[in-house]
């Protein structure tokens, strides 16, 4: 159990991370929209839409990393499996 | 024709052609917008408005007789985070359901400066945000766009009006969260505002 526990600590932390990267490595905060800009060709106005698109920011490294502490914290709370000894 | 036939009718001809128009700015395409900005040291928020409304009464031989109202539902106001969203729009901040428009009336321009069919000129007039209404002049750029309603709607004919306005707002002056969280959302807000307007014949 506490290996089980610690290897997704670190899965929680690598896809986190893996997720903030590919989505454009943002430093704000997590984005579930970005603007689209649209030329109006008659006025030269800039039309403004929104389209769905998530964008993973420092809240979400942050909310993952104390998901994979407390994972990890969990953990220590289960022993390690001592090798059992076979009597002669 | 004799001359005093001729004098009515050209006066007549000159009053029609000189005389403002009234553009409705309620944009059938969705294309107006106001966008905002804020750069705090710790934090840069940047959203836009769409629910734009109001009308602007323009004289293309006497632009500088301009007047108007720009409206800017509350509502409308939309950031990309969707939590950032809803503090903006509550009680806290711009109390959007008490506060449902934010609106700038034009009373009177300045520095009136006109280049074929573009105007620039400092407009003041009173801008009203939270409930609070101030005093404030922007520089504005207006472009007059004869007969090009039909090219953007289609059977339809008449002109367009486009403004352009870049201006700073501080939030401390309308109330905002006074003196509160300055180094994530910034006193100084930049205001871009480009809208189209339209006048049907």
């Amino acid at each position: 159990m506490k290996k089980i526990l610690q290897l997704l600590a670190v899965l929680v932390l690598l896809a986190a991370g893996t997720t903030w990267l590919a989505t454009g490595a943002n430093r704000g905060w997590t984005k579930t929209s970005v603007m689209v800009k649209t030329l109006d060709p008659v006025t030269g106005i800039e039309g403004i839409t929104y389209q769905k698109k998530f964008i993973a920011g420092v809240d979400f490294l942050g909310v993952s990393a104390l998901l994979a502490g407390l994972l990890g914290g969990t953990s220590l709370f289960f022993r390690s499996k001592k090798p059992t000894q076979t009597k002669n | 024709m004799k001359l005093n036939h001729l004098i009515p009718l050209l006066c007549l001809t000159t009053a029609a052609y000189a005389a403002p128009e009234t553009f409705d700015f309620k944009d059938p395409k969705g294309v107006n917008n106001a966008v905002f900005k804020l750069d705090a040291p710790l934090e840069s928020v940047n959203g836009s408005a769409s629910g734009i409304s109001g009308t602007v009464i323009f004289d293309p031989e006497n632009p500088g007789a301009t007047t108007g109202t720009i409206v800017v539902a509350a509502e409308s106001l939309t950031v990309p985070n969707p939590m950032q969203k809803v503090h903006l729009h509550s009680e806290h901040w711009l109390d959007v359901g008490r506060y449902t428009n934010i609106t700038f009336e034009a009373k009177s321009l300045g520095n009136v400066k006109t280049e074929g069919d573009v105007t620039t000129a400092d407009v003041s007039g009173t801008f009203t945000l939270h409930g609070v209404v101030k005093d404030i002049t922007v520089p504005v750029k207006f472009s007059y766009l004869k007969d090009k309603l039909g090219a953007r709607v289609p059977k339809m004919n008449g002109d367009l009006l486009v403004i352009r306005a870049n201006f700073t707002i501080d939030r401390r002056d309308f109330n905002i969260m006074k003196g509160q969280y300055e180094d994530k959302v910034a006193d100084t807000i930049e205001l871009s505002l480009s809208i189209a307007g339209a006048s049907p014949k």
